[in-house]
């Protein structure tokens, strides 16, 4: 079995994010960047299932600038085998990245696609949905729990009302929560081989894909801001407040 | 051309959060149409008939979509997508599962989670956890659009009477199947609806110590909620999340106890109307969100507060 695995370079969860002053999108020069975190579960759950011994291939791809190389060399170090990179300049749309994906999916014939369940920056949740629409493939959102039996997963979603459970045929999109398991940490021996694995380069444009964006980006702002509060010196004085200043009990 | 609103239900009746979807929905195109699939739902679609905003109920009632899948979902939407300009839903889980397998079919590009409408091809919606606002505009020809139910007020459910017009479901999807749904019951208000939600952190420590919080979400009428952390640790189940991979949440007053403050929780509260914060750190960045911060182990403070609470119940009889 083959386990094809996408991810993303967006900026770290960690970094307070700035809008830039002309309203065109956030601050991106000099600012830590990282693999979308819900990536790295789906890295992570295909070595997981390779040294299980149900799979043999885990090929991780990334879209994007050259930059984005690093989420591949990333997953490369901690055991995905070999690479690809697909690049793209400026802002690509989730289903721009499903035609691209599409397209490797037909060339590489992995018999998984694991992916992250939304990415961070653009919180859009719609690649994987996406993918597995035009490959008319079934699709396992949100997972948190896979069970790789003879030709089909079972997985374990999380949903508002608490968990659901479904079984989908292999070949199938998986898109994974951070829940599904713990990300292990590339060991600098293994950061040094991964520079060593195979990393195919191609063009968007070369795959045929029309990338050009679709929604127009108008402005980006700030959010309105919160009134500062005031701290509160004891419970008798909060309830206090609550009930006779905010009126909410 | 009319605007179709895919309904979230449980076969009995309409979720709560299709009302607020009606609001949106409406407001991006007055000519809305409601489309209900289910199994034995005849009822669902009676009460999506008498939204007064609903100008037309399309009612397909068939085994298939006993569970709501996306797969079996999609191909009965595409059936009738060619009538309207645009089709949305919540963006709960329910309408992130479904609506991308439906954009991408109509090769549209879907504009997820929007928090309010500029026009009928325009909107806002956040970016990066929150931290930003983008306004932005579709320029295909079909819309796919999810809207984010806190948003927007519920939509009046009663006084119209729609038609309400059969049809036939579209191709079932046969390599996916349902197999059980774990679905945490309680008779408390739903978290997304609430007025009151208190939520707890890693600092509630274990699930017992929820007990603290329980007690007072019994006197306030509350819903529970929690961190990322408190459920990752096992302290309560998935379903109270909050956040920007968990739900968002809009009362009137938000009680965060033992939570630092990500800017991914962040995200799932800052919009609620008076926020408190619980916590021993003064540093913590909750506090910079908070209208009222108290700085006490919450261990102290939460008897306290019961107390109090009783306190004022007394008074009140
Ligand atoms: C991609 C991504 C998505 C995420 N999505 C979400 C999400 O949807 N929702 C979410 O909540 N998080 C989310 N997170 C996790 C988030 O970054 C934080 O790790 C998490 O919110 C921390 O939870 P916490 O505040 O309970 O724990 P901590 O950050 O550990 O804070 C515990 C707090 O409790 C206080 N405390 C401890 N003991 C006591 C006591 N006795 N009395 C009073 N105070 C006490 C401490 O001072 C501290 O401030 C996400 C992270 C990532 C990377
Ligand atoms: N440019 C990209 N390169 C690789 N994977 C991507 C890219 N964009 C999205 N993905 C994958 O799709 C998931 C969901 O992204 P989104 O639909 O943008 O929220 C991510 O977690 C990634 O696994």
């Amino acid at each position: 079995m083959k386990i094809l695995v996408a991810v993303k370079r967006v900026i770290d969860y960690n970094v307070q994010i700035r809008v830039k002053d002309d309203g065109t999108g956030v601050v991106t020069d000099n600012v830590k960047m990282s693999t979308n975190p819900p990536d790295d579960n789906a890295i992570e759950e295909a070595v997981k299932i390779k040294e299980s011994g149900k799979a043999k291939e885990v090929v991780a791809i990334t879209i994007g600038d050259d930059k984005a190389q690093e989420t591949v060399r990333k997953a490369l170090a901690v055991g995905a085998d070999r690479g690809i990179h697909v690049k793209v300049e400026g802002i690509i749309e989730p289903l721009a990245v499903s035609k691209i994906l599409k397209k490797i999916v037909e060339k590489e014939s992995p018999d998984l696609v694991f992916m992250g369940k939304q990415a961070i920056d653009d919180d859009c949740n719609q690649t994987g949905q996406m993918l597995a629409a035009i490959l008319n493939w079934p699709q396992a959102t949100f997972a948190s729990k896979i069970d790789v039996k003879e030709k089909s997963l079972e997985v374990t979603r999380e949903i508002d009302e608490g968990l659901e459970t479904i079984e989908v045929n292999i070949p199938a999109i998986v898109t994974c929560d951070l829940r599904l398991n713990e990300p292990r940490y590339a060991s600098l021996p293994n950061i040094m081989k991964a520079k060593k694995k195979p990393l195919e380069q191609l063009n968007a444009s070369d795959l045929g894909v029309d990338t050009k964006a679709r929604i127009e980006q108008i402005k980006v702002e700030e959010p309105p801001k919160r009134k500062a509060g005031i701290k509160v010196a004891s419970v008798s004085e909060l309830v206090q407040k609550l009930k006779n200043e905010a009126k909410v009990i | 051309m009319s605007v179709l609103l895919i309904a979230e239900h449980n076969n009995k009746e309409l979720r709560p959060f299709s009302y607020n979807a009606v609001t949106a929905a409406s407001k991006i195109n007055e000519d809305l149409h409601i489309l209900i699939l289910g199994n034995n739902s005849e009822s669902v679609a009676k009460a999506a008939s008498e939204i007064p905003l609903v100008k037309k109920v399309i009612h397909v009632d068939n085994e298939i979509f006993e569970n709501f899948t996306a797969e079996n979902y999609t191909s009965t939407i595409l059936k009738h997508a060619d009538n309207y300009s645009q089709i949305v839903s919540s963006a709960n889980t329910f309408g992130k599962n479904l609506m991308p397998r439906v954009a991408a079919l109509m090769d549209t590009s879907q504009i997820s989670d929007i928090i309010d409408v500029i026009s009928e091809d325009t909107f806002l919606r956040p970016i990066y956890a929150g931290n930003a606002f983008a306004t932005v505009k579709s320029t295909d020809k079909k819309k796919c659009i999810t809207i984010r139910p806190t948003s927007f007020d519920a939509a009046p459910s009663t006084g119209g009477s729609a038609e309400i017009v059969k049809s036939e479901p579209g191709e079932k999807f046969e390599s996916s199947k349902f197999v059980k749904r774990e679905e945490i019951k309680s008779d408390r208000p739903e978290l997304g609806t609430a007025r009151v939600v208190i939520s707890g952190g890693r600092g509630m420590q274990n699930s017992d110590n929820f007990k603290l919080i329980t007690a007072i979400a019994d006197k306030l009428n509350a819903a529970i909620g929690a961190s990322r952390a408190a459920v990752d640790a096992g302290y309560i189940t998935n379903d109270h999340q909050v956040g920007q991979t968990g739900k968002v949440v809009v009362p009137d007053l938000y009680i965060a106890v033992g939570i630092s403050g990500a800017i991914q929780h962040l995200a799932g509260m800052k919009e609620s109307k008076i926020i408190v914060a619980i916590n021993k750190d003064g540093e913590a960045p909750i506090f910079s969100v908070a209208d009222y911060g108290l700085e006490a182990d919450l261990f102290e403070a939460l008897p306290q507060f019961l107390d109090e609470l009783n306190k004022l119940n007394s008074l009140q009889k």
